[in-house]
C-alpha cells in the first residue's frame, strides 16, 4: 500500500543567476543594487526539492503537497507564474523581505510559524523538503532549525534520493565527502530533507497545472501574512564584490601540440 | 570575556580525527591565542582513546560509544550539545563537513543561540569577526554577532590541519541523553561509474563542459572519445573531475553522455565550490565553471574555441582558444610518455 505523506517544501526566490549582482546599502542592511527589478527564479536546489516532492505525491495517492516561500508579494507572484506551470501545489506565501541578508533563525522562524498554522496538515505525515543550501545566503541552517522548531530529529541533508517502502520506511542518499552518498533507512515521516540536485529533470510547463494552481495562489497570495524578520544581534561590517580580476593571456597562435606542451610543464609545475 | 569550544569528530577509521576536525583546531589555537581565551576541544566518536593524544589543549571533553560511529542526525545533535553544554563556551568552531554540517544549525537552534556557516576566515580587533560569501561566492561579507554561544561552521581548507606537538591531556567523557534513533545508517554508496572521478585533495580539477558532446568539425558528436581523453587525463594526473551544469543536465534529457558524470561532479551555482592549487577547463562556457566554481581555484586556464569568453576573460589565467580534442589528445600522450 503507498504511503499518504504530507510534504512541506520551503523554496525562497533568488536573482537569476546570469544577472550581476552588485552589493549596497539599504535603509534595513545590506542588500543587492537593483534587487526589486532584477529577474528572479526559484531558488536552484529547492526547485529540485519541489520537483521530487511532485514526484512522490503522484506515486503515493492522498498525498498533498505545499510550498511555503517567503518573499515580497510582488515578486512571488511574478516567480509563481513560472514554478506554477511545473507541478501542483499549495501556496503559503509569507510576504517578507527578499534577498541573503536577513538573518536566518529570523528567518526559519517565520517559515516554521507559517508550516504550524497549515490547515489540514497531518504532522505525522510530514516531509519537510527543502535545498540543503540557498543560492542567496548559502548557510544550509535554515530547513534544519525549521525542523527543530517543529520536532522533527530525523534530518538529512544534501540529499539525492529517497525511496519508499511499503511499511512507510524510506531508505535516503545523503552526498558525503568523497562523491559518496551515506546510505540510511528511516523509520518514515517525520522527517527533514535538504535537497541536493536529485536525479530528475526540470518538468516542462504545462499550462493547464499553471491554471489550476493560480486559482489558489493569487487569493493565497491576497492573504500572505507579513513577517518582519528580526536581526538577532547580526551585524555587517562589510559587503563587497570580489575585487580579484585576472590578467588573462588569450592565446590564439599556438598549435594543439604547443598547448599541449605548455599545459603539461604547468600541471608538472609546483 | 570569550571561550572557545571547537567541535570535532573521528574519521571513518575512528582510529584519527577528520582532516576538517584538525583544521578547526588550528583556528582555535589562532583564536585562543589572539583573544588570550581559554580554549577546549570537543570529539564525538565511537573510542576516543588515542584521538585526544594528539591534541594540543588541556581541557578536551568526549563523547565516545557506539552510537557515535555514525554520522546521524539524532544522535550527533545530542552529542554536540551535550559537549557544548558541558563546556559552556561563548564561540564554538565547528569542523567543516558533511557529518557537522548537518546538526550544527540544530545544535545552535536547541542552545538559544546563533550560527553561521562556510565561515572562510576570522578576525577583528574587538569584536570576533567572520568572513562569508552570498549569493554563491559571488559576494563576501564580514559579520559578527551579539548573541551568544556563536557557532560558527568553518569551511574545509581555510587552515592548516594541526600537526603541532601532541598534549597529554587526559579526554573528560561527557554522559549524553540519547535519544530513540528512528535512522538506521547502513553505509556508504558510491555512484555507479568506471571509477572514482572526484578527489577533493587533489591538487589540480579537470572540468569538463557541454562542448565535449556536442557535434565535432565533422559533423558527428564524439562522446565516446571524449570519454577516453578524459579518464586518461584523470589517471595521467590523479585530477578531480568537475562538470558544468549543462552537461551534467544532458543525461536526463536523453542526449549522449559521458557515463561516469553524475550531479555529484557539478560545480557551479548548483554544485559544489572546490578548493584545488590549479584547474583547466575544457570546452566550458558559461558562468558556472569560471564564477562561481572556480572561486577557490589557485591558477587557472582553460582550453575553449571562444577567444571572448566574457566568463573566461579576466577570470582565468590563460585562455586557449583551440579545440580540446587534439590538445587533450596530445596532453595524455604527453603525460603517458613521461610516466614511461
Amino acid at each position: 500500500m503507498p504511503t499518504p505523506l504530507h510534504i512541506v517544501v520551503c523554496a525562497g526566490i533568488v536573482p537569476d543567476p546570469l544577472q550581476t549582482l552588485e552589493p549596497t546599502t539599504t535603509a534595513t542592511g545590506p542588500g543587492l543594487k537593483n534587487e526589486m527589478v532584477l529577474p528572479a527564479v526559484l531558488d536552484p536546489w529547492a526547485a529540485c526539492a519541489l520537483y521530487e516532492a511532485a514526484n512522490l505525491v503522484a506515486k503515493n495517492p492522498g498525498s498533498k503537497l505545499w510550498l511555503v516561500s517567503l518573499g515580497p508579494k510582488a515578486k512571488l507572484q511574478q516567480v509563481m507564474m513560472t514554478v506554477a506551470q511545473k507541478v501542483a501545489f499549495e501556496l503559503v506565501p509569507i510576504d517578507g523581505p527578499i534577498g541573503g541578508f536577513p538573518d536566518a533563525h529570523a528567518t526559519a522562524a517565520a517559515l516554521a510559524e507559517a508550516i504550524d498554522g497549515i490547515a489540514g496538515l497531518d504532522k505525522a505525515k510530514l516531509l519537510l523538503f527543502g535545498g540543503w543550501e540557498s543560492a542567496t545566503r548559502g548557510a544550509g541552517v535554515t530547513l534544519a532549525i525549521v525542523g527543530e522548531r517543529l520536532g522533527i530529529t530525523d534530518q538529512f541533508e544534501g540529499v539525492d534520493q529517497i525511496e519508499l517502502r511499503e511499511d512507510g520506511s524510506f531508505e535516503v542518499l545523503e552526498r558525503i565527502e568523497g562523491g559518496r552518498h551515506q546510505v540510511s533507512v528511516c523509520a518514515g515521516a517525520p522527517a527533514v530533507l535538504g535537497w541536493a540536485t536529485g536525479n530528475l529533470s526540470e518538468p516542462r510547463n504545462n499550462p493547464q497545472i499553471g491554471m489550476a494552481n493560480m486559482r489558489t495562489i493569487m487569493p493565497a497570495l491576497q492573504k500572505a501574512k507579513t513577517a518582519k524578520l528580526d536581526a538577532n544581534g547580526l551585524r555587517y561590517v562589510s559587503v563587497s564584490q570580489p575585487k580579484q580580476q585576472r590578467t588573462t593571456r588569450v592565446v590564439k597562435d599556438m598549435t594543439p601540440d604547443e598547448i599541449a606542451a605548455e599545459l603539461v610543464e604547468w600541471i608538472g609545475a609546483e | 570575556m570569550e571561550s572557545i569550544l571547537v567541535l570535532t569528530h573521528a574519521d571513518e577509521s575512528g582510529a584519527a580525527l577528520t582532516k576538517a576536525s584538525l583544521e578547526a583546531v588550528t583556528a582555535g589555537l589562532e583564536l585562543s591565542s589572539r583573544l588570550g581565551a581559554p580554549l577546549a576541544i570537543g570529539i564525538v566518536a565511537a573510542d576516543v582513546a588515542n584521538l585526544s593524544k594528539a591534541l594540543p589543549v588541556a581541557k578536551i571533553l568526549a563523547v565516545a560509544g557506539e552510537a557515535f560511529a555514525q554520522a546521524r542526525y539524532a544522535t550527533d545533535a545530542a552529542a554536540c550539545e551535550a559537549l557544548c553544554r558541558a563546556a559552556n563556551a561563548t564561540i564554538m568552531l565547528v569542523a567543516a563537513g558533511s557529518r557537522f554540517a548537518r546538526v550544527a544549525a540544530g545544535v545552535a537552534h536547541r542552545l538559544g543561540g546563533a550560527i553561521d556557516t562556510h565561515i572562510t576566515a576570522i578576525g577583528g580587533s574587538e569584536a570576533i569577526e567572520a568572513s562569508r560569501w552570498f549569493y554563491r561566492q559571488r559576494v563576501e561579507a564580514v559579520i559578527t554577532r551579539d548573541a551568544r554561544p556563536w557557532l560558527l561552521l568553518l569551511d574545509a581548507g581555510t587552515h592548516a590541519a594541526y600537526a603541532g606537538e601532541a598534549g597529554n591531556a587526559p579526554a573528560e567523557l561527557v554522559a549524553v541523553d540519547l535519544p530513540a534513533t528512528r535512522t538506521t545508517v547502513s553505509g556508504t554508496r558510491a555512484p555507479q561509474q568506471d571509477a572514482q572521478t572526484i578527489r577533493p585533495d587533489a591538487k589540480l580539477l579537470l572540468v569538463a563542459g557541454a562542448g565535449w558532446t556536442k557535434k565535432q568539425p565533422d559533423g558527428q558528436v564524439h562522446t565516446s572519445e571524449a570519454a577516453t581523453l578524459i579518464l586518461g587525463f584523470l589517471r595521467a594526473t590523479s585530477a578531480s573531475l568537475g562538470s558544468s551544469k549543462s552537461l551534467v543536465d544532458q543525461g536526463g534529457e536523453g542526449n549522449s553522455v559521458l557515463p561516469f558524470l553524475t550531479h555529484m561532479n557539478q560545480i557551479g551555482q548548483t554544485g559544489a565550490t572546490p578548493r584545488h592549487a590549479k584547474g583547466l577547463s575544457t570546452c566550458c562556457h558559461g558562468e558556472e565553471p569560471h564564477v562561481v566554481g572556480w572561486r577557490f581555484i589557485g591558477e587557472r586556464r582553460a582550453i575553449s574555441l571562444d577567444a571572448n569568453c566574457g566568463w573566461a576573460r579576466g577570470k582565468a589565467d590563460v585562455v586557449y582558444v583551440a579545440d580540446a580534442f587534439p590538445v587533450m589528445a596530445k596532453v595524455n600522450e604527453l603525460l603517458t610518455a613521461a610516466k614511461g
